[in-house]
């Protein structure tokens, strides 16, 4: 039954903090005590055109609320504890909702839609409440404009809330009827249009059918064109927003509208209203995402088999699409650089410009040049920023041979402009633009060098000066020498950059001390840079990347310094540590690749594990995740050594297994839990317990991202590799669970591709696991324990194997698996071996793959069950 | 209520943080070395599984002489018995001793057997590794002389377009300094088909075929600042042993290689394969040392067995001689130690094929770079070429006498 809650919702919104925190908890106290009442009550308060808006609209919020939850987990209880409720009260519920459609009041009726959506959500998928479309639709016959504009808006959160699968298709039909009927131009009301257009956007998904059959499809079309000329701003938008939607989900569809929809967009960028013309852009954008998704697809042979064929939309209305692109760069706002967050039409020009240079490659070269010829050395900061911006944009996607010229000649006006310029915007987009030369013209696959030893000197020299320039300003000029170095990845033992090394660490330190530095994210793009500065390093710089552990380590101590810091403080010091740990980590793998260097930087490692353990005193996870992913590094770099660190570092590498909420940090630990197994072998037995115990804590835990699942499998097979027989004591509790999960992995019939992606790293977790295992209690005497497990392996092995769905990766990991069934038990396995499919097609298959490590792991597995049936 | 919607990022904004990156190059460092180790651990001593492309049905190979001083904290894995992949994932001293354990190294010619010839620039052998858009040399002693992109398949980095991961090639080197040129001497592996066991006669076949092909014979650019040539090959009959004798060749000539045709690639010294060099075809008939002049005396470097053994690093090793225990203390010598002599005026003496004595004098430990003791029969190559010299003219001499002769397996026998 329903009590009276207009009080405590009203007082709930109250500015005094007593009152409000007492209604709260009072609402929170019926809530628990009778979830049926309040929530019948709720829906009572929101249909009643005699309460006031305030505690009818919380009351739907509240009630929203109760219904439907971000998290995967909660959200299924809500659904679980709304289905429980008595079918009365749900009726009387959805009565109520019903009602408000109707009600005078927009707030309450918008307010209304949204809560029948997430009730449709719960019970459409489970064919309840049958009659809601029925009764939706008839609404839409009704006069009254209010009742027509809240059922439209209705169904679009409704087709947003639901699957296209659950609402049949004669249902589909009539809700696309009155959609799009909704949005003529001949309905009269702008409210009810415009709730149309944008439920349109929402139910496009829906109308897959709709949009095979050509008469539909082109009234559609007609109608959502003749939106984009509304008088009304909001309706051109959804408008243009449909077209937008329609871009991605029926590419295949447009050919015919193609002539159309270009004069349409084309006239709403240059005239029409910011928030339109984005969209107007987007569309553009959104056609050239799909079209460089089937050209790839279609690799390096147009020979048109992919599933969509490529219709060149883009390369069509190239000559007139390019000069209306170059045209919105000019239109660049203030300090447009300096906001994180800025969007404007300048902006979505530049990168809808870069798209197409994507799509068409070489044709647009000649397009844009005349633009930047033109404007490159007007007195106007607009004119040169946009040139330097279509250049920059124009970057990827044309051949290197179609640019090197043109490269070639603009580089050194680059290198002035980032000097002399006395506009900020123009040496910002400089910056940037350099740096896409050096990204995609830059490199070992590039035939003529850009810098070669005659500028190399100047760019760098220009790059290090820009360092001391504004923060963004200077931030791009460290993008653009990350590029720079990255170029040199492979350039072999001598390196360009090397006579320059000294001083761009120390101008990219200098960079990171600026008292700006964290303005436009500049510190965090000198570590970045620094770090691929220390990646591409040859062996000749060693001593000089060894110079910085000392320097980046006193960095990192003087964080740990810190005194009573504010929140905000605290926020960037937690940042300041955790680039450092990257850097840091950086420079272990590099030194630690080679054996010289690596003894060198050793005398450094007990301090370092020192900070590392500081830093996990902070709790920040992303601090926590680098110190961690350092600790695997040096781990790995210290081999058995690495034994003394342990007592001090388990603590931390349970904590990291329990962070079920920051589940990066739980991932990380467990990569470095068999980073510490491979450098400690058995002498990480006196810790496995405790692993191990969270480990399984992991793996049983709802709570835990699943992404984490697989590597947990992984890490069994590393322990078990280490401990060898010792792991026997785990087996009754590692075994169940990897069976169940083998058996939950086995078959995929259905899932979605993303589904099939995590079902293989699944199975590869496991199979990783078996591995390890067999491969650690090999030529002990306790491998027969492992024999009543054989017959379950060999099953799962076959039904992956018939399942047909595996990636490399998995039938690489499977076929090894064999191997090491066979390797380890022998001839106790021998009949059940060669009973098994796998040991015959799908080792055929795997010795005849063209994956040389499919195929070596295959041949040693022959080998193996060779040796098991001889004997 | 609009649609919430997905912005897209300005595109001035870099779209792959340098975080994530750091966290995807360790996952895939962890994952090779997860992968490391479960192969290590496939391949442990107790499977007799052979797992070496060399010859797969063969017994492991012996274990060859660790380092002089194993590096702390350095586990010694068998790793003989990895392929080429798995090897380049090797850290440290087993990457090179895994290497230097790869090269076939020819014996020294010390009597005329019957065979392929072949010029034989001077240089630094090495092997050259493409692979993973990469190409390393290495140096017989297993360590890295270049680090460089080339046109071999798999040896640089092509953007976008991404190669087959097996796509690896190795091939058998000399690297000429003066031209900054790798001239292959043979192929054992392309486009990660391996050749180990294919005829001397196919591998040269194939190498120029498929070498051409690349365009890294091609003149060097920015980039590709290293070449490659191969080197000539000639039938070891007359004309052909004379046009490999006197022929003029663009890099400095040291020496003749002889291979028997039908030999496949052998790892570590073999007879198949056999060198043989004089004043006109090499500078170096006479080993130098390191200032290049020749000493007065022959050195030679053996290795240090347990029981104060000296010992080539022939397959089983031959013993030279012995050295007392207090003088090993004395020393700070320990067992595996290289070490160098030079031989006195006693020299050499054998009886029946077998060596009898050898006068050795101790000079000191070696270079650390250095991998093996030298072989048998590079010391009786380079004793012989003191004292009396195996002549051009007995090689044709017997280029003829063997020309109808059944081919068979030629032996190294002593002749001093």
């Amino acid at each position: 039954m329903a009590l009276e809650v207009t009080q405590l919702l009203l007082n709930a919104q109250s500015i005094d903090g007593t009152v409000r925190k007492h209604a709260e908890e009072s609402l929170k106290q019926f809530q628990e005590q009778n979830l049926a009442g309040f929530l019948l009550s709720l829906a009572g308060e929101l249909a009643n055109d005699e309460k006031p808006i305030e505690s009818r609209k919380l009351a739907g919020l509240v009630l929203k609320n109760a219904l439907d939850a971000k998290e995967q987990h909660r959200k299924y209880e809500l659904a679980q504890r709304w289905l429980s409720l008595d079918t009365t009260t749900k009726s009387q519920i959805k009565t109520f909702l019903l009602k408000t459609l109707s009600s005078s009041v927009p707030d309450a009726r918008s307010t209304a839609s949204q809560v029948i959506a997430k009730v449709a959500g719960i019970e459409l998928p489970l064919k309840q409440w049958p009659e809601l479309i029925v009764s939706l639709l008839s609404n839409i016959h009704q006069l009254p404009a209010n009742v027509k504009q809240a059922t439209l808006e209705t169904l679009g959160y409704l087709c947003e809330e639901v699957s296209p699968d659950v609402v049949d298709q004669d249902h589909v039909n009539k809700i696309l009827t009155a959609v799009v009927q909704g949005m003529n131009a001949s309905e009269g009301n702008n409210d009810v249009r415009l709730a149309a257009t944008r439920a349109l956007y929402m139910a496009l998904g829906f109308a897959q059918a709709n949009f095979n059959n050509d008469m539909e499809r082109d009234y559609i079309m007609r109608v959502v064109c003749e939106a984009t000329l509304s008088p009304e701003v909001k309706i051109r938008q959804a408008a243009f927003e449909c077209l937008v939607s329609i871009a991605s989900t029926y590419y295949e569809k447009l050919a015919p509208y193609m002539q159309d929809i270009f004069n349409i967009t084309a006239k709403a960028v240059r005239e029409d209203e910011e928030s339109v013309a984005l969209q107007a852009i987007e569309f553009w954008s959104s056609i050239c995402d799909e079209e460089i998704d089937i050209l790839e697809e279609y690799g390096g042979d147009f020979t048109g088999d992919s599933d969509v064929p490529c219709f060149y939309f883009t390369k069509q209305a190239l000559p007139a699409l390019v000069p209306l692109l170059l045209e919105t760069l000019l239109k660049q706002e203030e300090d447009q650089d300096l906001d994180e967050g800025a969007w404007n039409i300048a902006m979505a020009g530049g990168t809808c410009l870069g798209l197409v240079a994507r799509t068409v490659g070489d044709d647009i070269v000649p397009l844009v040049m005349p633009f930047i010829e033109e404007n490159i050395s007007k007195p106007d900061w607009r004119q040169r920023e946009a040139a330097t911006y279509a250049f920059g944009s124009i970057l990827e996607g044309p051949s290197a041979d179609k640019l090197m010229t043109i490269v070639n000649a603009a580089l050194t006006f680059m290198l002035s402009a980032l000097t002399t310029d006395p506009n900020n915007h123009v040496k910002d987009t400089t910056a940037w633009t350099l740096g896409r030369i050096f990204e995609f013209l830059h490199g070992s696959v590039i035939d003529t060098p850009i810098i070669t030893q005659a500028n190399c000197q100047q760019i760098i020299t220009v790059l290090l000066q820009s360092m001391k320039d504004a923060p963004n300003v200077a931030e791009k000029a460290c993008g653009a020498l990350y590029f720079l170095a990255q170029g040199y990845e492979d350039v072999g033992p001598n390196s360009p950059l090397t006579p320059f090394f000294q001083e761009i660490v120390q101008s990219l330190l200098a960079a990171t001390h600026r008292e700006d530095a964290t303005e436009s994210r500049l510190r965090t793009a000198a570590y970045e840079a620094l770090n691929e500065v220390v990646r591409c390093s040859t062996d000749e710089t060693s001593t000089m990347v060894l110079q910085l552990v000392p320097i980046i380590m006193m960095e990192l101590h003087k964080t740990l310094e810190g005194e009573k810091l504010s929140s905000d403080e605290r926020e960037k010091q937690n940042e300041l540590q955790g680039l450092l740990c990257g850097c840091l980590q950086v420079i272990i793998q590099k030194l630690g690749s080679s054996e010289p260097t690596k003894y060198a930087f050793m005398q450094y490692a007990d301090q370092m594990m020192g900070l590392f353990l500081r830093v996990f005193g902070y709790r920040n996870a992303t601090a926590h995740e680098e110190a961690m992913l350092a600790i695997g590094a040096l781990a790995y770099a210290a081999g058995p050594d690495f034994a003394k660190y342990m007592p001090e570092l388990y603590k931390y590498l349970e904590l990291g297994l329990q962070n079920f909420e920051e589940y990066q940090v739980c991932a990380v630990t467990i990569g470095v839990v068999g980073d510490v197994c491979r450098a400690l072998e058995d002498k990480i037995l006196p810790y496995c317990d405790g692993i191990m115990t969270q480990l399984l804590k992991d793996l049983s835990s709802n709570q835990l991202h699943r992404s984490v699942k697989p590597p947990i499998f992984s890490c069994f097979g590393d322990i078990a590799l280490a401990i060898g027989e010792n792991f026997e004591k785990y087996l009754m509790y590692a075994m169940p669970m990897l069976q169940s999960a083998a058996e939950l992995s086995a078959h995929t019939s259905g899932a979605d591709d993303e589904m099939t992606e995590y079902t293989n790293s699944l199975r590869n977790g496991i199979l990783e696991a078996y591995s390890g295992i067999f491969q650690g209690f090999k030529n002990s005497p306790k491998t027969q324990l492992l024999i009543p497990y054989a017959p379950h392996i060999l099953q799962f092995l076959d039904s992956i194997y018939m399942e047909k769905d595996m990636d490399e990766l998995v039938m690489k990991t499977a076929i090894g698996v064999l191997g090491d069934l066979a390797d380890t038990l022998g001839s106790h396995v021998g009949a059940l071996i060669q009973q098994s499919v796998s040991s015959k097609e799908f080792l055929n298959e795997c010795l005849s793959s063209e994956d040389h490590m499919i195929k070596e792991a295959a041949e040693w597995a022959k080998h193996a069950i060779g040796r098991a049936i001889s004997v | 209520m609009a649609p919430p919607k997905d912005l897209r990022r300005s595109f001035k904004r870099r779209p792959i943080s340098d975080q994530q990156r750091r966290r995807e190059l360790s996952l895939l460092r962890q994952a090779h070395n997860r992968n490391d180790a479960q192969q290590r651990a496939r391949n442990l001593a107790s499977s007799v599984i052979s797992f070496q492309p060399a010859s797969p049905e063969s017994e492991p190979e012996l274990e060859l002489p660790s380092e002089p001083e194993p590096e702390p904290g350095f586990e010694s894995v068998p790793s003989s018995s990895l392929d080429v992949r798995q090897a380049s994932r090797l850290r440290g001293p087993e990457v090179r001793k895994w290497f230097a354990r790869q090269l076939m190294l020819p014996e020294w010619m010390i009597d005329v057997p019957d065979g392929l010839s072949e010029d034989w620039p001077t240089g630094k052998r090495c092997f050259v590794v493409s692979s993973n858009g990469t190409t390393v040399s290495r140096l017989r002693n297993g360590s890295i002389l270049h680090h460089f992109p080339s046109a071999l398949p798999g040896g640089a980095r092509t953007k976008g377009a991404s190669g087959p991961a097996q796509s690896y090639c190795i091939l058998d080197c000399i690297f000429h300094e003066s031209d900054q040129t790798y001239y292959v001497i043979d192929m054992i592996c392309w486009r990660g088909y391996s050749l180990y066991d294919c005829t001397a006669e196919f591998r040269f076949f194939w190498l120029n075929s498929k070498l051409s092909e690349t365009g890294a014979c091609g003149p060097p650019s920015f980039y590709h600042k290293f070449r490659f040539n191969t080197v000539p090959v000639y039938n070891c009959d007359q004309s052909g042993l004379f046009s490999a004798y006197t022929g003029s060749v663009p890099y400095v000539k040291d020496g003749l290689l002889f291979y028997n045709k039908h030999a496949h690639y052998h790892t570590g010294t073999t007879p198949l394969v056999l060198v043989w060099k004089d004043e006109k075809c090499s500078q170096y008939v006479i080993d130098t040392d390191s200032k290049g002049e020749v000493p007065n005396q022959q050195h030679v470097v053996l290795e240090l067995q347990d029981d104060g053994k000296l010992v080539t690093s022939d397959d089983p090793p031959v013993v030279f001689g012995c050295l007392d225990a207090d003088f090993v203390k004395q020393s700070e010598l320990s067992s595996g130690s290289l070490l160098r002599f030079s031989i006195g005026n006693g020299g050499l003496s054998c009886v029946d094929g077998r060596l009898e004595n050898a006068d050795l004098q101790y000079l000191g430990k070696t270079n650390r770079a250095r991998a093996f003791a030298d072989s048998y029969s590079k010391i009786m190559f380079q004793y012989i070429a003191r004292h009396s010299p195996l002549k051009i003219d007995d090689l044709a001499a017997s280029v003829i006498s063997h020309d109808t002769e059944e081919n068979k397996a030629p032996e190294v026998e002593m002749t001093g």
